[in-house]
């Protein structure tokens, strides 16, 4: 997709609804962010209507935007005692459930991320809904406008427990049967609640609560794109093509 | 006096031959008839997204290939194609003919895989053995470039992890190959792996020929395939399809024709289209498939032998350096020890990527918040989308029907599942 075609449907996007989205560009991809209650009147347009016509969706997924930015070592400061050790913080795979963060570090932590194809004009639109409340994540179900949207909004309430309103079975698809959890959520530990084993006195498997220790080998650590630019500079000179 | 009959429900799998993996069905019949089918998955679910999350970038590139574990490094490539977005950066040219001509190679993995498991089901038997010959010969090629026959993990952000090798390797005599056997097999393997694909891909439209004598105008097959699972372009649009689904009935979308990637738009090749949208004509693409994945093959071959370059990129914030630019550049040692113990960082922003995988679109979509773990990675499944469009599909079929269909869905359940 080249440049102008991105641009010309951002464009056709903001003359059609206005407000109702918000709509960026990053790297030809266009995303538009908009409320809960506007989706699916937004997303039938966008099926029928000539200029845009997204016949096809491609997929829906959830997102947990819980610790978004937080890492485990710090290598911005230094102490007296030298940089940070990187063995503590919340990231994923260092907690239990006994010990999960708390989910009120990020102002709104679950959305639903639809990614749409036009096959008619070969062009791709990303929309993505916050859900208003966390506690609760509601975001109104696609299954009236594409009938494909139905599993990807099962795994989606399986793995983030979003529930999509109007869904006509929402199941959960990929886990156990029987399951507990929404084991995607950032609050959910990496080595996860039970264990099964077979048990020969009961003759069958049982569930067991987990026996192994959270672990992290590489800490989590943000640091910055200039970096990336040194590289640059760094790949152009000389002296490494020895 | 009038007795009430009732639809039964049966289950099927999951563990079942044709089930191609860990599919269950929980089907309602009417008598032999199809009343509505429950496809229950998730039983290989791995949690590979959430893997992925608590890992360095380049340490999850191994999980891709352990999602459709028939078409390994197409799943790679999305993967390692969305790092590369986010970080701006592009492999070289000849890592870029290398990975178009190992998707296509992986095509024709894949296909050869689908053409004998889906003739297995519905009966007949010698498919498979004569796939699976072809299909040695290309597993040996995965081995020569990476050391390992699938689960490859040979792309890598910013190019490939090294260049194709100088010599195939050749059999060694044994109980299994020797004699007049074993110089046969080796004859192919005298020169570079180059030469090898040369001497394969100049033999392979024949081999398809074999193929298509024992199915194509074989009655049986017919009668198994011809009407059966047809699905409308409207409908294939409505349930996500993409692929061959797609294609089979009658709707020209390929990506690597529409939003060509790595060197797609370079290279030559058409892209066969189905009319009835039926199982027949799913099988009469692919097979076409396999013939002009060929046809890129050779392409990528001779442009390969002409350019010899990098195969990926100097830069070591993302790339390790060379082992033996590490025994006397601090600088380089440095980087290694970075590399290796914390990743490099991707700059913020989120980004879809797909490619054109042998069963469809396969994406990768990835979030990062400038770690050096990615924050999201959602990995978009072919056939996830199409197998959640069976209960539709098959309804007032025969029960035999249903297998016809999860053999024409191509379905493996390591990408359904994730």
């Amino acid at each position: 997709m080249s440049d102008t075609s991105a641009k010309s449907l951002a464009d056709q996007l903001v003359a059609r609804f206005g407000d109702t989205l918000e709509v960026s560009t990053e790297r030809n991809e266009i995303i538009a962010d908009l409320a809960a209650a506007d989706l699916v009147a937004v997303a039938t347009a966008l099926r029928d209507e000539p200029a845009f016509r997204f016949g096809e969706l491609i997929d829906l997924c959830g997102i947990d935007y819980l610790g978004y930015g937080q890492v485990e070592w710090d290598t911005t400061t230094v102490s007296g005692s030298g940089f940070s050790r990187g063995v503590e913080g919340q990231a994923l795979g260092r907690f239990s459930w006994a010990e999960r963060p708390s989910g009120d570090s990020q102002p709104r932590r679950f959305a639903a991320v639809v990614q749409l194809l036009s096959i008619e004009h070969n062009r791709r639109l990303r929309l993505r809904v916050f859900c208003t409340d966390d506690s609760l994540p509601v975001v109104p179900s696609l299954t009236p406008v594409w009938p494909g949207v139905n599993w990807f909004e099962r795994e989606a309430f399986d793995l983030f427990g979003i529930i999509f309103e109007g869904h006509p079975d929402l199941r959960r698809i990929l886990t156990d049967y029987g399951f507990v959890g929404h084991p995607f959520r950032k609050d959910f530990p990496l080595i996860g609640n039970v264990e099964v084993r077979y048990d020969p006195e009961q003759k069958r498997v049982i569930y067991e609560p987990v026996s192994i220790e959270p672990r992290v080998l590489v800490p989590r650590t943000i640091r910055d794109d200039a970096d990336l630019l040194q590289a640059r500079a760094e790949a152009a000179d000389k002296w490494r093509e020895n | 006096m009038a007795q009430e009959i009732r639809n039964y429900t049966m289950n099927f799998g999951p563990q079942h031959p044709a089930a191609h993996g860990v599919l269950r069905l929980i089907m309602e019949m009417d008598g032999e008839t199809i009343v509505r089918v429950d496809p229950h998955v998730g039983l290989l679910h791995r949690g590979t997204e959430k893997l992925a999350e608590s890992k360095p970038f380049n340490q999850s590139i191994g999980y891709m290939d352990r999602l459709d574990y028939v078409s390994m490094m197409c799943n790679e490539h999305a993967y390692v194609r969305a790092i590369e977005t986010l970080l701006g950066i592009e492999a070289p040219e000849r890592a870029q003919y290398i990975r178009t001509m190992f998707d296509e190679i992986t095509r024709i993995l894949n296909h050869l895989m689908w053409i004998g498991s889906n003739a297995l089901d519905l009966g007949a038997m010698a498919v498979m053995l004569y796939a699976f010959r072809e299909r040695e010969e290309l597993m040996d090629v995965y081995e020569a470039v990476s050391g390992a026959r699938m689960h490859a993990t040979y792309y890598r952000p910013g190019g490939v992890y090294r260049d194709l090798p100088a010599q195939m390797s050749q059999y060694r005599e044994s109980p299994w190959h020797k004699g007049a056997d074993l110089k046969r097999i080796n004859s192919w393997r005298e020169g570079s792996m180059l030469d090898f694909l040369d001497a394969f891909t100049a033999d392979f439209p024949s081999k398809v020929d074999e193929y298509e004598a024992l199915l194509t105008t074989n009655r049986i097959w017919k009668q198994r395939t011809v009407g059966i699972g047809v699905v409308s372009p409207e409908l294939a649009q409505q349930w996500g399809m993409t692929g061959v689904m797609l294609r089979g009935s009658g709707v020209e979308w390929d990506l690597r024709k529409k939003q060509p990637y790595a060197k797609y738009a370079e290279v030559d090749f058409d892209i066969p289209v189905g009319v009835n949208g039926d199982c027949y004509d799913r099988y009469l693409c692919r097979v076409e498939e396999m013939r002009q994945s060929n046809r890129i093959i050779r392409q990528c071959v001779e442009w390969l032998r002409a350019n010899p370059g990098p195969v990926i990129l100097n830069d070591y914030k993302v790339v390790p350096p060379h082992r033996e630019v590490m025994k006397e550049s601090m600088e380089a040692l440095i980087h290694h020890f970075k590399l290796f113990t914390e990743g490099y960082c991707v700059p913020a922003g989120e980004t879809y990527c797909a490619v054109e995988a042998p069963k469809g679109e396969f994406g990768c979509y990835l979030v990062s918040d400038g770690a050096n773990k990615p924050f999201r990675v959602h990995l978009r499944a072919p056939g996830f989308a199409h197998l959640s469009s069976m209960d539709t599909v098959v309804r007032g079929h025969m029960l035999a029907d249903v297998v016809a269909m999860i053999g024409t869905y191509d379905l493996v359940f390591g990408e359904v599942d994730r």
